[in-house]
């Protein structure tokens, strides 16, 4: 165990898996960066440098810089998957699906059930998602929400170091595709970190605070805020459970409901835009579910119906903010 | 010609094999028992038996939405197929593929496409997966002439070229993307677009089984011998429409008509190997007679076949969810 970044520990869980079976491979645009250069051949490791030293330790064979076309990265990752590789795809910004959508969700995610349950596909989609780096509406979205709605893909969505390393190894592990979801202001994220592979399976969110008075559910980098806010009102006796859902697909529906039990009062915060998202679906599911249960109304926190704006004052605006969750609380309280 | 007795006659088998195929799904979607739409391959026999004879089970192809006539060719069981068609449990998909979708992954078989443009990427992959493990096989694509103006199509063959993957693009030309003539929508020419990004690319007369045989031949050492991907434009004739229901007005009588009597693959194959006499027309006819019954079978058999039931609707999703 050693503290890590969360860069780090996908970095380690990448190499660890590499290491382990030679069926892993990693492609994407500059996953290593510098091919066909005099220069450095690991130049990047992806912008974020999440795959640096991949390309030194394991080869370009194995570490492919393909060129920016990811509808043949995606696609090419697809196929290699369903005939016996284990690939892991970079997917850069989750902003760029919008040019290979098709070989992800028609392709990749209908595989089993259009073949009658005779494939597998062992496929890894790393993708960087969020707001906060002042990357405007092109490079800032989340759009987990429409991945979760595809069924046969798999959606992951770590908050902190330790998960993002359990929960990828089993990606890199599952024989159906998964997007794994990295949240790009969190990268320098620091936690604790085993240094050996574990796996943390899907389907098993995780209560990150645990208190009687409010729940709050949330996903990803937003779940830090949950936890921030949680601590802070315990001075002023409220007390707040925090879930941490960790997949969206698939969706831990217990832990969602013990939390509605336990509790009565739920705020949900999702950073993705705000119709038909991961809060409106567990809206969804605690009215149909756990209705009886409520003492007030249940609460989402989301940016607005808008793109992602880039001025920083005005994307501070469209962001969930502690002050916004504590507001709520406050609210549904009274 | 280079092939013996034995491939003659697996040659004339799919080929007729495929004919009858269609021929009778024709009719059935016509009288009402076909469920879905379905897109016919008559015609085109000779792309998929020329190219797919130079294969094993061990290579891939990536097919269309005009896949029947690829996995007939790539060793797709005939009747396991047509229960597909009809929507039956024992088809070869479970009924959940439907003709679109049909697939056998143990015959090297990825998959007929919905997508126009969708198999070019997997292709690809599996051709990486090849690259990558050194097995010495390769990966076909089958594509059309409406697929080839796809962008998949072009980022594939470029990524393709640039890791010299064991992979060969067939764009099966039949003159029409759905209603919309080649001649119109295709830009430049195939030939021409794939030899712009580095492949060996030639065009080949799609009637004729031994020039769409022997270019596969020579493209499949290209892949082995680490020469990288090719692209055969094989140009040919659809008999039917673009699928069953269509009326075909944006086709005059008389170029259909000189289709099935001068474009037919099975008609010209015939000829040739009757002619020089390396096959007798009476072997030819029970080959026929044979296939004929094997396709009958088929669909009497796929119309007495169960159905899925309620409990198959949430299975094959996930391998564990």
């Amino acid at each position: 165990m050693s503290k890590k970044t969360f860069r780090e520990s996908i970095n380690e869980a990448i190499k660890q898996e590499m290491r382990r079976d030679e069926n892993v491979i990693v492609l994407g645009e500059d996953v290593a960066g510098g091919a066909g250069t005099k220069g450095d051949q690991d130049a990047w490791g992806g912008p974020m440098a999440v795959t640096k030293g991949l390309a030194p330790e394991f080869g370009r064979e194995r570490v492919i810089d393909t060129p920016i076309t990811e509808s043949a990265i995606i696609g090419t990752a697809a196929g290699a998957a369903l005939t016996g590789l284990r690939p892991i795809a970079d997917l850069m910004f989750v902003d760029f699906m919008g040019v290979c959508f098709d070989q992800i969700f028609n392709q990749a995610g209908k595989f089993r059930y259009m073949f009658g349950g005779k494939a597998v596909t062992p496929l890894t989609i790393r993708t960087m998602y969020g707001g906060g780096l002042r990357a405007a509406s092109q490079h800032s979205q989340c759009l987990y929400p429409i991945f979760t709605h595809i069924p046969g893909l798999k959606v992951v969505i770590p908050s902190n170091p330790y998960d993002a390393k359990g929960l990828f190894v089993q990606a890199v592990r599952d024989d159906d595709p998964v997007v794994f979801f990295e949240h790009k202001m969190m990268y320098d994220d620091e936690g604790e970190v085993p240094d050996e592979l574990y796996t943390i399976p899907f389907g098993e969110a995780n209560f990150t605070r645990e208190g009687k008075d409010v729940a709050l559910i949330s996903m990803g980098r937003t779940v830090n805020l949950c936890n921030q806010v949680a601590d802070e009102i315990k001075k002023d006796n409220i007390s707040c459970s925090v879930l941490d859902l960790r997949t969206l697909s698939p969706l831990d529906e217990d832990s969602i409901l013990e939390a509605v039990e336990e509790t009565g009062r739920v705020v949900i915060v999702d950073e993705s835009s705000p119709r038909c998202n991961v809060a409106t679906d567990i809206s969804a599911l605690i009215s149909d579910k756990a209705f009886s249960s409520l003492k007030a109304p249940v609460k989402m926190i989301t940016p607005p119906h808008t793109p992602v704006p880039f001025s920083p004052a005005l994307e501070d605006l469209y962001l969930p903010s502690a002050d916004n969750i504590k507001k709520t609380i406050s609210n549904i309280l009274n | 010609m280079q092939l013996n007795r034995e491939e003659l006659i697996k040659a004339y088998q799919g080929m007729c094999r495929i004919r009858e195929f269609e021929d009778a799904v024709h009719e059935e979607f016509a009288s009402g028992a076909l469920p879905g739409f379905v897109h016919l391959y008559a015609g085109e026999e000779a792309s998929a038996m020329g190219i797919c004879l130079n294969l094993d089970d061990q290579d891939t192809i990536a097919s269309t939405h005009r896949g029947h006539g690829h996995c007939i060719a790539k060793g797709c069981d005939s009747k396991g197929m047509m229960k597909e068609l009809f929507g039956k449990k024992d088809g070869i998909c479970g009924g959940k593929g439907g003709s679109m979708h049909i697939a056998d992954l143990t015959k090297g078989m990825l998959g007929a496409n919905g997508i126009v443009g969708g198999g070019p990427p997997l292709t690809c992959g599996a051709a990486l997966t090849f690259k990558t493990k050194k097995t010495g096989n390769v990966a076909v694509c089958f594509l059309g002439d409406g697929a080839s103006n796809q962008g998949t199509t072009a980022e594939s063959i470029n990524m393709a070229s640039i890791l010299k993957l064991p992979a060969i693009f067939v764009v099966e030309d039949n003159g029409y993307a759905e209603a919309t003539s080649s001649d119109y929508s295709v830009g430049g020419n195939i030939v021409d677009r794939g030899k712009a990004y580095g492949l060996h690319a030639e065009k080949v007369d799609g009637t004729d089984f031994f020039a769409v045989h022997q270019a596969a031949k020579e493209a499949v050492e290209r892949a082995k011998n680490n020469e990288g991907p090719t692209l055969l434009h094989v140009k040919l004739s659809r008999v039917y429409g673009h699928y069953e229901g269509d009326a075909i007005t944006y086709r005059l009588d008389e170029e259909t008509k000189d289709i099935k009597e001068n474009k037919d693959p099975i008609k010209i194959f015939k000829r040739k190997v009757t002619e020089s006499g390396l096959l007798e027309e009476s072997q030819l006819e029970e080959i026929e007679k044979n296939i004929k019954k094997e396709i009958e079978e088929a669909v009497s058999e796929s119309k007495e076949a169960k159905y899925p039931v309620e409990s198959d609707l949430l299975t094959d999703v996930y391998v564990k969810y």
